[in-house]
């Protein structure tokens, strides 16, 4: 279909989102109670010292929205500890409180296979124009456990 | 409840609800027909009439009323635009615009208008000079707001409307933010079109109205019937009429006393947050302001996050407008002031209104001190 502008009705809601969102069945028009409660108290809060962590990630742009920073401690190749900081809408504070929390206790294989999906479903839904937000912590944990998987790899046996 | 959001929308009050009450059942009548009901209608849309002009000192003729403040901007910029139909139009704006006059503009760009979209000094203010350097043959019309939503920063209208004059060009003011909180004179202003709006001084939802200056070049944008003189056809809201005039009345009346009232507790809200939070900037403190509003921006917290906390202790005050639409823009506002992303997406605007009281500020400093602490403590881009 060509690119040329759409004048009809509805237009732009067709335009900015194509993606079948099936976690949720109704829209969701504001932050549920799951969501404020990680909002107002999030967990795994704060940061790992440095020879506490074996993985780190800085993600996101504050020029552009929110930012935060992830930091894994691992085990016998199990995040044992999480830490975050994020300056960010309650959004993202919430799903990173949330990714956390699923992270914890995980194989590096099996955080890593975490999705946003998981971190929404997880929360009972966030607002629809929120879900970038959610990409944030696992895109932070994603980085994190590749930040760890690559200083091992460089590190001797 | 603590009610800080007034530039956004303010409760219909008492005396403005009675006023409309009878327009409902009684009062009912199409004010276009012939009988009693209707000529009782149609009586009171000429009282509200003469009341709006009189209280920015217009004549009754002049006021044209819609269904609200954007309306009014559509059918001045549009009106204007077709009564030039056929040639070529240049149209003057600013970038700190309500987006009923941006998107607007946008839209009649799109047709072939040339729009100019002039800047903002740090202090919130477009400079009258940059309007004069970027008048050309075509330009048509000038449309700057007199006070802006989101800083409260009043604009030099009068020196526009002077360039203006000079010029023989179009001068539109929005002063919907203005009107009810400043004194708002056409004569004084000077300008050819002014939009108010009812829903900011406790009038209704639904009711606006342009002045349009007697022997003005324009055209309507939605036709119909012969109401309002022809230039907005559609059977009037004549309870949404009554109530703005109601409301227009009172705010016009009791103005100096509402707004010094006011004024001293917006002063107290800043000042207090400056003393007890650290790194905050409060946006257009430098220029003049209309007195209710308070844009500040807590450095390193995210505004909607603020606005959280705040709602879960029933605390209502607002962000950028840009972000009612739930994207993650900053305000184009604090943008165009140059005012850096993270500090606009930073920041919560405060407005005020005659109901607050200094009680109020002080829960709400106290909440901000405590929710500037605990969000700084979690943010990944604050120094301790």
């Amino acid at each position: 279909m060509s690119k040329q502008k759409d004048n009809t009705l509805n237009s732009q809601a067709d335009d900015s989102d194509n993606e079948q969102h099936d976690t949720v069945d109704a829209p969701v028009l504001f932050y549920n109670d799951i969501v404020i409660e990680h909002f107002t108290n999030p967990h795994n809060v704060g940061e790992l010292l440095p020879d506490e962590t074996d993985g780190f990630a800085l993600v996101g742009d504050p020029t552009c929205g929110d930012q935060m920073k992830l930091w894994i401690k691992v085990e016998d190749n199990t995040i044992t500890d999480i830490r975050f900081k994020s300056f960010g809408c309650p959004g993202a504070i919430a799903t990173s409180s949330m990714a956390t929390d699923l992270a914890i206790g995980r194989t590096l294989e099996d955080a890593a296979s975490l999705t946003d999906d998981d971190v929404i479903k997880a929360l009972g839904g966030i607002p629809e124009n929120k879900r970038h937000c959610s990409l944030l912590g696992i895109t932070a944990l994603q980085q994190a456990i590749n930040d760890c998987l690559l200083k091992r790899m460089i590190e001797p046996e | 409840m603590i009610y800080l959001d007034h530039n956004a929308t303010t409760p219909v009050s008492n005396e403005v609800l009675q006023a409309m009450m009878p327009f409902f059942q009684e009062s009912f009548g199409n004010a276009s027909s012939f009988y009693k009901p209707a000529r009782s209608a149609r009586a009171a849309i000429a009282d509200a009439r003469n009341t709006v002009a009189e209280c920015i000192h217009a004549s009754p003729g002049e006021i044209i009323f819609t269904g609200s403040g954007t309306e009014a901007d559509n059918l001045c910029l549009r009106g204007v635009a077709r009564a030039f139909y056929g040639r070529e139009i240049h149209i003057i704006t600013s970038s700190i615009e309500h987006h009923a006059i941006l998107n607007t503009c946008r839209d009649l760009e799109e047709q072939g208008v040339r729009i100019t979209r002039l800047p903002a000094d740090a202090c919130g203010r477009v400079d009258p000079d940059t309007v004069l350097k970027n008048i050309t043959d075509n330009t048509v019309l000038i449309s700057i707001m007199y006070a802006n939503n989101e800083t409260g920063v009043i604009q030099p209208i009068e020196a526009v409307s002077e360039i203006a004059r000079k010029k023989g060009i179009l001068f539109h003011t929005d002063a919907v933010q203005a009107f009810g909180k400043i004194p708002v004179s056409v004569e004084d202003l000077g300008v050819d079109l002014m939009t108010i709006c009812a829903h900011k001084i406790y009038g209704p939802k639904g009711a606006g109205a342009l002045y349009v200056r007697k022997g003005t070049a324009i055209a309507p944008v939605i036709t119909g019937g012969m109401h309002e003189m022809g230039m907005r056809a559609g059977t009037e809201n004549v309870p949404a009429v009554i109530g703005f005039a109601k409301a227009a009345e009172t705010a016009v009346a009791s103005l100096d006393e509402t707004s010094v009232k006011v004024g001293l507790l917006r002063d107290s809200l800043e000042n207090r947050i400056k003393e007890t939070i650290d790194r905050v900037i409060i946006h257009g403190s430098e220029a003049r302001r209309i007195p209710n509003t308070a844009s500040i921006s807590f450095a390193a917290i995210d505004g909607e996050s603020i606005l959280l906390h705040l709602d879960l202790r029933e605390i209502c005050a607002s962000t950028g407008s840009a972000c009612a639409t739930g994207s993650s823009e900053p305000s184009h506002v604090l943008r165009a002031m140059g005012v850096s992303p993270i500090d606009a997406a930073s920041t919560i605007r405060f407005s005020l209104g005659r109901s607050n009281t200094s009680e109020e500020i002080d829960v709400t400093v106290k909440a901000l001190q405590e929710i500037a602490g605990r969000l700084r403590s979690i943010s990944s881009i604050h120094n301790h």
